[in-house]
């Protein structure tokens, strides 16, 4: 299951464990992405409080964690290689794996349908 | 304008031009006796040789190199240069000619006080002309840039604060506030609290409210806003802050909008950095060092750093302020700025300094006006010194009016719309200057985007891939 942010974070739920990253609709926005701060593992991160940043060559952007919990391992490919948040953003382009503290926060959370329809009523 | 390949010639590193041994100048022999530094220091020694690596070129080598290479240059001094928020104002010659003059420009800052009372003299009025400007109890001229300035001043925030006992925890900056705002909260280690910006482009009043607590440090505020708009409420958010007990801190880089019109001090501004190098026509931008002078309310001048200018039977430099927050700078900030911003507000008086800032909005309108039917409008709101469009191709927007003669505006910021192309044209700008301006902005709105791509062609080197660069720059001299 996948949930999305305002933000344009979004979270793959599979068991207990949230895979995060930031949307396609996100990439294209920022434009060429040139570099990224994540959290080390272990680090506690709370629902919608900065976890990490990403710098584009047109500004430096916060990430916003959707869930709370326990960062669990983070993705250093990636961070070697920010050009992959603009070529695959959804896939290989995942930030961070987080233990969640709390599944009932999902519900706060948007679905792809919701999220969909979200961006249609804010890129106008 | 129309861009044309003019001498632009690629220019070495000044070490790759000369010949070993040469030299510009002929130095007198020494005394003592010529030896190695490895003979010297022994192990001690860093150099891999005694040779040091450094240009060894004639003077008219040298004086060519760098004559070339300022050809490249893009400045006030050569073209228009809308870069919003930036108030790139005309430098008058005459600011140069008084900040050369020999009894400034050779003062030494360990003379004694009795032999600066004419600099003393000058940084007292400067202090005093800027209080009554900005509507503030004193001013301290030690910082020195703006951001150097709100530095200063949320310190003093802090300071005055503790003396009360108090530890808070929160800034409130708004989204409208400029980018170095919340840095400088968040360096101070507050948590920045975010308020949106309503549909009219003013700070939202509810969710100010909403999130105003006792907690708060207080807010930095800039009025005009990034967007150029008058936040209308701010004497209201002034007075809500105070009643939690926190400061409100104005960042005054938009003051080219206000000068003569209305004091930030009056609205209850409590500190505000005042830019010499943008409104009081100081150069900047890479052609000079700033100053961020502070202006504070009474509730926060005895936090000034020392050492403040003060008059009794003189002149002197006063460092008996016992709640002072300390030294920010080294001596006494970047004199030779005040001199020049001291002579600019003599020359143009109360009466001219207004002019200017009713003239510098009625270029950004003026601007305004002309663009609005070729680039989207996001915020209808009048404009103060600024106007925000934004474009679904900013970038090769930008790039285009390279080619074109123009500097482009700041472009993807503020970051409140998305693709912003922001224009500050200044006052300094004529009509005529503002019709060129207007009609390359047109040009490249007009013009085929998938060729706008190439822009700019007319430089000497064309466009550059800035992904590549951040993501493997190198930062340490190729030899080829």
């Amino acid at each position: 299951m996948i949930y999305f942010t305002k933000e344009h974070e979004w979270a793959f739920i599979e068991g207990n464990v949230a895979k995060i990253g930031i949307t396609d609709h996100a990439q294209h926005s920022l434009g060429d992405v040139v570099y990224l701060e994540l959290p080390e593992p272990g680090k506690k991160l709370e629902k919608d409080k900065i976890f990490g940043v990403v710098e584009s060559v047109k500004a430096v952007s916060d990430l916003f964690s959707p869930v709370s919990g326990s960062v669990l391992e983070t993705n250093q490919q990636l961070v070697q290689n920010p050009e992959w948040v603009n070529q695959d953003a959804m896939g290989k382009a995942w930030m961070i794996q987080v233990e969640m503290g709390n599944k009932a926060e999902l519900g706060s959370l948007m679905t792809q349908e919701q999220y969909e329809h979200y961006l249609k009523q804010e890129v106008k | 304008m129309i861009g044309r390949t003019n001498f632009d010639f690629a220019e070495n590193l000044s070490f790759e031009h000369g010949s070993p041994g040469r030299s510009g100048v002929d130095l007198p022999a020494v005394s003592m006796p010529d030896a190695a530094v490895r003979d010297l220091l022994g192990e001690h020694a860093r150099l891999e040789s005694d040779a040091l690596v450094l240009p060894e070129c004639s003077e008219p080598e040298i004086n060519r190199h760098y004559t070339r290479l300022s050809r490249w240059n893009f400045s006030i001094d050569t073209n228009t240069y809308p870069l919003g928020s930036c108030t790139m104002k005309y430098n008058p010659r005459i600011n140069e000619w008084a900040g050369r003059l020999p009894g400034f420009a050779n003062l030494h800052p360990y003379l004694p006080e009795s032999r600066l009372q004419g600099a003393l003299e000058l940084m007292w009025d400067l202090q005093n002309y800027l209080a009554e400007i900005g509507g503030f109890e004193a001013v301290s001229l030690q910082p020195a840039a703006g951001a150097h300035g709100e530095f200063t001043g949320v310190m003093m925030i802090q300071a005055a604060l503790k003396a009360r006992g108090e530890t808070r925890t929160k800034m409130i900056v708004p989204h409208s506030a400029h980018g170095t705002n919340p840095a400088t909260a968040a360096f101070f280690g507050y948590e920045i609290v975010n308020v949106e910006s309503g549909p009219d482009g003013l700070i939202d009043m509810a969710e100010f409210k909403s999130k105003l607590d006792n907690q708060c440090a207080g807010i930095m505020i800039t009025n005009p806003n990034t967007l150029g708009l008058f936040e209308k409420n701010i004497s209201e958010i002034c007075k809500l802050v105070h009643e939690y007990g926190g400061f409100v801190y104005g960042d005054g880089a938009n003051l080219n909008a206000l000068m003569g019109m209305a004091r930030p001090g009056d609205f209850g501004i409590d500190v505000m950095h005042f830019n010499l190098h943008k409104t009081f026509t100081t150069p900047h931008g890479g052609g000079g060092p700033g100053c961020g002078a502070v202006g504070v309310s009474k509730a926060l001048e005895p936090f000034l750093p020392i050492p403040v200018v003060a008059k009794g039977k003189g002149y002197y430099f006063d460092t008996h302020r016992p709640q002072s927050i300390g030294r920010v700078r080294s001596f006494y900030g970047n004199f030779g700025m005040m001199v020049r911003a001291f002579t600019y507000i003599r020359e143009l008086g109360g009466e001219g300094l207004k002019q200017a800032s009713e003239r510098a909005v009625l270029n950004a309108n003026y601007v305004k006006a002309r663009l609005k039917k070729y680039y989207h409008l996001p915020y209808k709101t009048d404009c103060l010194h600024e106007v925000v469009f934004t474009h679904k191709n900013t970038l090769d927007i930008a790039k285009g009016l390279i080619d074109r003669g123009m500097h482009p505006p700041t472009i993807y910021f503020p970051l409140i719309v998305s693709g912003a192309l922001m224009i500050e044209p200044t006052e300094t700008e004529s009509k005529e200057e503002l019709d060129n301006l207007c009609e390359a902005f047109i040009e490249v709105a007009q013009e085929d985007p998938e060729k706008l791509k190439g822009a700019p062609i007319h430089t000497a080197l064309g466009r550059l891939n800035e992904a590549q660069a951040a993501r493997n720059p190198i930062l340490v001299y190729q030899h080829v």
